[in-house]
């Protein structure tokens, strides 16, 4: 009964053969491309020394052409889609992971049944990744030799055991599926469990060895002026930005990958007919949800360092990032956090009508909602404005009085504070929604409660108007730290406070699971669209800022398509590779699905 | 008399829409952009639509109005009245939007070009990552000396740069409205407090023609001081502009 799934594993296994050969075989025959002459005496040295070559000095000639194949769009979506995937495929496993200790610990079989379809919808999604990732890599060889020839001189190492990894990646992947079933109860389930956490360990690992290379190319270390490589390969991969980038990707890949999977769950509630059905990919829809809001929080905190970083390295690609020519696609950026935040909070309050207790607390969600939207418009308020030219006569400038100063980064990280803060808060009417307080003290925890918010609202917006608009800059950077920490203390604090003012609380009725509006689901669908294009979006910028540089300073590149393309072309690539992927994506929820499906051809089959 | 929750909608976002212009343009006479404006109602109306649409009984009440108006055989005056005039107002609307106009097309400028890694100033080629105003440490070693230089520095500004920038340094100068993109206001936050003093140098000294390749093209009248002032005139205004308008100037440091 089960050789179709072993059947479909061998051919995986199979193409993730193939994919490591080519990448095995693509580095080892790097050598054959040869050295590049040196330019300066100094190099030559270094050169003689260390036994590398400096960075070569390319022409426009040394970059292979297709004819009707742009390069650099097919470069770029090829590390678009391949990204996507590979996010969503890292991140899965990691809730999978939490999720199934859960079940283990509740005893709870729901928690193990829909970690087990989580896992099922990344499997398809495996496999896309790495086809992505050979197209990747084939793409880069064909269009760009010579820096691909440049990178894997200094990152040989990695990049061999990279490919290795993927071996290991695959076996545990595959075992942790296949055998999910069968490794239940007792010491297997133990078992079970340490092979999600190996999953995760060799997927990290991965990550951090791919963010290598990229933030080598934004802030190469290891390397002289002339980029002869000193031998050192940690020094390489130790980059300035790679931890900043590590940690970013890391929180953002959760947040992406729990807006998909609750895609998923929207898609099956919404195709869903059964009562049953409906109940339990609303409870999945919820779950991812959750995951997709605890990854988003932290998230602004780990992009503002990254940014903040960014400019320490160099202050030209820090203006040129956020003040410069990308500086409008951080408006959209802006909106679309924006609207990432009011969808996850629209999800909950539309969630609340599964509790008949709800109603005590739904008069305050009108409130929420003015602090979210006035928040979510100091957040994209750009500092240098669109004016018609009356409107430019009219200010005296393209900086206006009032609005300017909303445009730069205190106020965004005051607004982004209140609408965590907020959101937080909309997640704990939820949680009370259908629950009755039986402890004494319930008044005065109520009190402390308002307290702890008042207190720290007042906090945060005195560190972003003080320090932000009275002090000197390196003092406005730094406010942003205390400010964090105050959201962080009032959230841990307060949903504390709040597990003990509800412990042993009645339940005002059965939480009603699938009594939620269908624009509920929606709005799971919008926050995963959202995340897709954000993630786009700003890694095209995070790429883009480097300009004409393969290698930051080191390595310049003198292909015919070394300019900036314009914000719309370069959003329309982007949002062309957002389609594409959701459309794969919407295939592999289709495959999920069909494996489930059976068909008894009646007469065909001898009996 | 409870009010219809469509209409109860609608009136709060006619208020809000009311209220920025009445707030902006009549009492702080800062007009609103009308780009601005536009996303600033895309968002409200979003907000508006979440809050009124969470609940099932609460959204039923809301297109209650609009169902019957569409369904209901007794309201096809108002039903046919509505479906001509909507599509006449946005075919209007479109008309408007479409035709040609004197104006000129709104663009996007961005206020801080990237700055070069290096730049040839002087007849030197300079890292400006690592330049620094060799004034600055005597604002605590030699206070005096220091003030004495931030004066030098005025007289350069008031003798070279007011024309444009404005003896307040507001960008409001006796020239400046002649120009477009008008001149930067060093008072805003947004402007010289964020950035580094080498970064001003660099500006300064190569002005408009200095400025990228990588970003053209850019506009900016600014000339190009190094042909006429000297390298210390530049950094001594330099710390004048941070000192008239009391910005810092942008370090890693703290003090």
């Amino acid at each position: 009964m089960n050789r179709p799934r072993h059947m479909k594993t061998g051919t995986r296994l199979a193409i993730f053969g193939l994919f490591v050969a080519l990448v095995t075989l693509t580095l080892a025959g790097f050598d054959q491309f040869g050295v590049f002459a040196a330019e300066s005496e100094s190099a030559v040295d270094a050169a003689a020394s260390t036994g590398y070559g400096p960075a070569p000095k390319l022409t426009a000639d040394d970059y292979p052409t297709i004819a009707g194949v742009n390069s650099r769009v097919a470069v770029w979506v090829f590390a678009q889609l391949h990204l996507w995937f590979a996010a969503f495929v890292l991140a899965v496993p990691i809730f999978v992971f939490i999720i199934e200790a859960i079940g283990m610990r509740t005893r709870d079989k729901r928690y193990d049944d829909m970690a087990y379809e989580f896992i099922k919808v990344t499997i398809t999604a495996y496999s896309l990744t790495a086809i992505l990732g050979g197209l990747l890599i084939f793409a880069l060889i064909l269009f760009y030799p010579h820096l691909i020839t440049y990178l894997s001189t200094i990152f040989k190492e990695s990049m061999f055991y990279y490919a290795l990894l993927f071996f290991a990646e695959s076996a545990v992947l595959y075992i942790y599926y296949y055998g999910w079933h069968w490794l239940q109860g007792g010491f297997k389930k133990w078992v079970h469990l340490t092979l999600g956490l190996m999953l995760n360990a060799v997927g990290t690992t991965l990550m951090l060895l791919a963010n290598a290379w990229l933030t080598f190319m934004m802030s190469p270390a290891g390397v002289d002026a002339a980029g002869v490589f000193s031998g050192d390969a940690w020094a390489a991969i130790h980059n300035f930005l790679w931890n900043p980038i590590n940690i970013h990707r890391f929180v953002a890949n959760i947040a992406f990958g729990g807006s998909i999977v609750g895609a998923y769950a929207a898609f099956k509630f919404l195709t869903a007919t059964a009562e049953k059905e409906r109940a339990h990919y609303d409870w999945m829809g919820y779950n991812a949800n959750f995951i997709a809001i605890c990854a988003l929080l932290p998230l602004p905190f780990a992009g503002y360092y990254l940014a903040a970083e960014i400019y320490a390295y160099s202050q030209q690609m820090g203006i040129t990032l956020m003040g410069g020519i990308f500086a409008w696609l951080f408006i959209i950026q802006a909106v679309l956090i924006g609207t990432l935040f009011l969808s996850a909070n629209y999800y909950l309050w539309c969630g609340m009508g599964r509790s008949d207790g709800a109603k005590r607390y739904t008069k305050y969600i009108k409130y929420i909602a003015i602090v979210l939207v006035g928040a979510f418009l100091v957040w994209f308020t750009p500092h240098t404005l669109v004016l018609t030219n009356e409107e430019l006569k009219s200010l005296g400038g393209p900086h206006h009085t009032i609005l300017g100063p909303l445009g730069i980064m205190p106020a965004k990280n005051t607004a982004v504070n209140l609408m965590i803060l907020f959101t937080a808060l909309s997640f704990m009417f939820y949680r009370r929604a259908n629950k009755i307080a039986t402890v004494s003290w319930v008044k005065a925890g109520n009190a402390v409660q308002v307290a702890l918010y008042s207190a720290g609202i007042v906090n945060i917006m005195f560190l972003g108007i003080y320090h932000g608009y009275f002090t000197n800059t390196v003092y406005k950077v730094a406010a942003s730290i205390p400010q964090v920490l105050t959201t962080l203390v009032i959230m841990v604090v307060s949903i504390t406070l709040d597990s003990f003012i509800y412990r042993g609380a009645k339940e005002v009725g059965p939480l009603r699971w699938g009594r939620i509006p269908a624009r509920a689901q929606y709005a799971l669908f919008l926050l995963a669209v959202s995340f897709t294009w954000l993630m786009g979006l700003m890694g095209y910028i995070r790429s883009g800022i480097r300009q004409h540089w393969h290698v930051l300073d080191i390595m310049r590149d003198a292909s015919p398509d070394a300019f900036t393309p314009t914000l719309g072309y370069a959003a329309n690539v982007v949002s062309v590779a957002a389609i594409i992927f959701m459309a794969m994506v919407i295939f592999v929820f289709w495959i999920a699905q069909v494996g489930s499906n059976k068909t008894l051809p009646a007469g065909y089959w001898k009996e | 008399m409870k009010i219809p929750r469509l209409l109860q909608a609608v009136l709060i976002l006619a208020g809000v829409y009311f209220g920025f212009i009445v707030v902006f343009d009549v009492l702080l006479d800062a007009v609103i952009p009308s780009s601005l404006l536009a996303m600033y109602m895309f968002f409200v109306t979003a907000g508006v639509f979440m809050v009124f649409t969470y609940d099932e009984d609460q959204t039923r009440e809301l297109v209650a109005p609009i169902k019957a108006m569409v369904e209901d055989p007794s309201k096809r005056v108002w039903r046919n009245t509505v479906f001509v005039i909507v599509p006449l107002v946005v075919g209007v609307g479109t008309y408007q939007q479409m035709q040609p106009s004197f104006q000129a097309p709104v663009e996007l400028r961005t206020i801080h070009p990237a700055p070069p890694t290096t730049a040839m100033i002087y007849g030197k080629r300079v890292k400006l990552l690592e330049l620094e105003n060799p004034f600055r440490k005597l604002e605590k070693e030699d206070p005096e000396q220091f003030g004495e230089l931030v004066n030098e520095g005025a007289v350069v500004y008031i003798e070279n740069c007011q024309f444009c920038h404005g003896d307040k340094l507001d960008g409001k100068g006796p020239y400046a409205a002649g120009l477009n993109p008008t001149p930067l206001n060093f008072q805003d936050v947004g402007t010289i407090a964020q950035l580094q003093e080498s970064y001003l140098f660099w500006r300064i000294s190569t002005g408009g023609p200095g400025l990228p390749k990588e970003a053209a093209p850019w506009i900016s009248s600014m000339p190009v001081w190094q042909d006429f002032l000297e390298e210390d005139e530049i950094w001594k205004v330099i710390l004048f502009l941070y000192d008239y308008t009391g910005h810092r100037p942008r370090s890693w440091e703290h003090e």
